[in-house]
């Protein structure tokens, strides 16, 4: 088996509150490993601690008021990034992994020309000359698909569509063929069409490139689309990681459960007035506040399925089996006792 | 004045319309520039500002005499506007106009100078203590209290006194590092909501250092606010400059600056006015001018009026 690129484990990012009323657990104990090459999901709600997670791999966690405890480990090509000097870690940023944002109308600087932008990182890392740099920004507008781009390399971020811009974050991101890509929700702020688009992009760009991906996002259809492995988040933690096909075939966890049925899907048709019809499905209940998650497992007060064991113990990550050991792993009691699982009577 | 100098005065006056409709052209292309000049003071500002400059710039051709010349000391002294000494001369026998002209050189070149160094270590200061926060900004911030509770022109007179002999440069620098507190204030607040923006987030990401990230994605986008402090500024300055050189403590005589020339025609101010009355007119027509200017641009790079 191959080395992964990126190993994280039990990372432990915390915040701590305004008046010190508490420590919020952002993300508790996260672990997983990425590929090289291959394209990692990273599913949940909102609050799960999905984009944390992907901020403290680069480190970029505002300090105060969050902090990255001890004993937190994520080593990228066998270097610990959490003990790497600012200089050290700068020199990782951008350069071998690189990072697009959820919102492509403000993580553009206003003032600056996108081809500026774009050519920054190559002029920060490659040591670039200013002609140089700018013809690398012209190839990179055409590699992510923008028409004329030697025009629009002298354009300002407001001067461009939001799909646009996304393209220049993605242009800016892989400007020094990072050899990973980490994508925190790159289509959210998109309408569905150029979502497509954009995924499509960022699916090409990977094979024509070579590099890993982890894309976070609450979309479970891109994930079905384009990732090879899924980790899913709850509270802090990995509750599921799987295979995707193992992963939408055979959902262990009840939130993976409760996820997959929520998504509307042409199949079954929507609640009709008058009754008839299935109603979307949908979780009960919302995510606990993480400056103070349920004791035992951090799922149950909304699962169907928790009986006493869930609410006093906290279930490890345990192997499904299913291939190589650590291939399918859930965070559920329901492993253990497989015949708990009859929907509660609602 | 002769025929050149006239025509010379009236090349100024051309050059400074030529500014105002060359600014407007530009102006017109984007909507705080439109919104600059719909402000009605904004153009006159403009003008008066371009005027002012171009005399200084070419003050050998427009002042008919020398700064430094006494004409003649027995028969012109004190004599009242005419065509031959257009603003009238002082009590030495120089020619106002031509000293105005000078001043203008020294006044302005004090005026923008000293703000440039001010609003340079203003606009540091300020994002250095909003970037870092924590320590830092508590740090510098304290002793930018210390800096606003004390009385500029005291601090000023202080140091001037201790000194002795004050020359131009040093004046420059003076006055450049005790008005540099409010700027920093101001860029300080703007850097605060500023850090917290996405793209400087993305900054980071890209492997950008705190240098960097300072100085070309931060501060660059506080410009707007940074020039309307820095326009309203020069018009202190030039008042301050005035101020001292009036009490004696600036800029040193037989140099005409415009706060000198007034204390030099004080004492004759009932037979000879001009001499201090003249200067005098020419301090409030630049500082109500930067101003007029400022106030417009306030209002023009104000992103709230985007909408209006």
């Amino acid at each position: 088996m191959t080395e992964p690129l990126l190993r994280v484990r039990d990372l432990r990012t915390y915040f701590v509150t305004e008046h010190g009323s508490g420590t919020a657990r952002a993300v508790d104990g996260v672990s997983f490993e990425l590929f090289p090459g291959e394209t990692l999901g990273i599913v949940g709600e909102s609050g799960c601690g999905k984009t944390v997670t992907s901020l403290s791999i680069l480190r970029l966690i505002p300090e105060p008021p969050g902090h990255i405890r001890p004993g937190s480990f994520i080593e990228f090509e066998g270097r610990n990034l959490l003990a790497l000097a600012p200089r050290e870690l700068r020199a990782v940023r951008g350069n071998q992994i690189a990072m697009i944002f959820q919102e492509p109308m403000t993580s553009l600087n206003p003032v600056f020309t996108v081809g500026d932008q774009i050519a920054e990182a190559a002029i920060v890392h490659q040591g670039l000359s200013r002609r140089a740099a700018r013809a690398r920004a012209i190839a990179m507008l055409q590699l992510v698909g923008i028409p004329d781009p030697g025009e629009r390399v002298d354009h300002y971020p407001h001067q461009m569509s939001g799909g646009m811009r996304q393209r220049v974050m993605i242009a800016m991101a892989l400007v020094c063929h990072p050899k990973l890509l980490i994508a925190d929700e790159p289509t959210t702020a998109l309408d569905v069409t150029i979502q497509a688009q954009i995924i499509e992009l960022l699916d090409r760009l990977q094979a024509e490139l070579g590099m890993a991906v982890m894309l976070i996002t609450h979309d479970l259809g891109i994930v079905a689309g384009s990732a090879d492995r899924v980790v899913v988040m709850y509270a802090g933690q990995v509750v599921e990681q799987a295979p995707t096909p193992e992963l939408f075939g055979h959902p262990l966890h009840p939130y993976t459960e409760g996820l997959l049925a929520s998504v509307p899907r042409l199949d079954t048709p929507p609640a009709r007035a008058g009754g008839g019809g299935g109603k979307l499905h949908s979780i009960p209940g919302q995510v606990p506040a993480a400056t103070a998650w349920p004791a035992g497992c951090r799922f149950h007060p909304r699962c169907p399925y928790a009986w006493d064991r869930c609410r006093q113990e906290e279930p490890p990550l345990l192997d499904a089996g299913g291939g190589e050991p650590g291939t399918h792993t859930v965070r559920c009691w329901l492993l253990t006792e497989p015949r708990r699982r009859t929907p509660r009577v609602s | 004045m002769s025929v050149w100098t006239w025509l010379a005065l009236a090349g100024a006056v051309v050059a400074a319309l030529a500014v105002v409709a060359e600014v407007r052209r530009r102006a017109a292309a984007s909507a705080p520039g439109r919104r600059f000049f719909r402000h009605p003071t904004a153009a006159p500002g403009i003008f008066v500002l371009a005027f002012f400059l171009a005399i200084a710039l070419a003050a050998p051709l427009v002042a008919p005499y020398p700064w430094y010349l006494q004409i003649d000391i027995v028969h012109v002294a004190d004599r009242p506007p005419s065509a031959r000494f257009l603003l009238g001369t002082d009590l030495y026998s120089r020619d106002v106009w031509s000293r105005i002209v000078y001043g203008a050189r020294i006044s302005l070149g004090i005026g923008t100078l000293a703000m440039l160094l001010a609003v340079t270590v203003g606009a540091a200061v300020g994002a250095v203590a909003g970037y870092f926060r924590r320590w830092v900004d508590t740090t510098l911030m304290r002793l930018v209290d210390v800096g606003l509770a004390m009385p500029r022109i005291f601090v000023l007179l202080l140091v001037v006194a201790l000194w002795g002999h004050v020359s131009v440069p040093l004046l420059v620098l003076l006055i450049g590092l005790t008005g540099w507190f409010g700027t920093s204030r101001l860029v300080r607040a703007e850097v605060l909501s500023l850090r917290e923006r996405e793209f400087v987030a993305a900054a980071r990401a890209l492997g950008a250092g705190p240098t960097r990230v300072i100085f070309r994605h931060v501060l660059p986008n506080a410009a707007a606010p940074i020039i309307v402090s820095a326009a309203l500024g020069i018009g202190n300055v030039v008042l301050l400059e005035a101020g001292l050189s009036f009490l004696g403590f600036g800029v040193p005589a037989p140099r005409p600056s415009w706060g000198t020339m007034i204390a030099e025609g004080w004492p004759k101010i009932t037979a000879a006015p001009w001499a201090s009355l003249f200067p005098g007119l020419a301090i409030s027509l630049l500082v109500m001018a930067l101003n007029a200017v400022g106030d417009a641009l306030r209002d023009a790079l104000d992103p709230r009026k985007e909408a209006a």
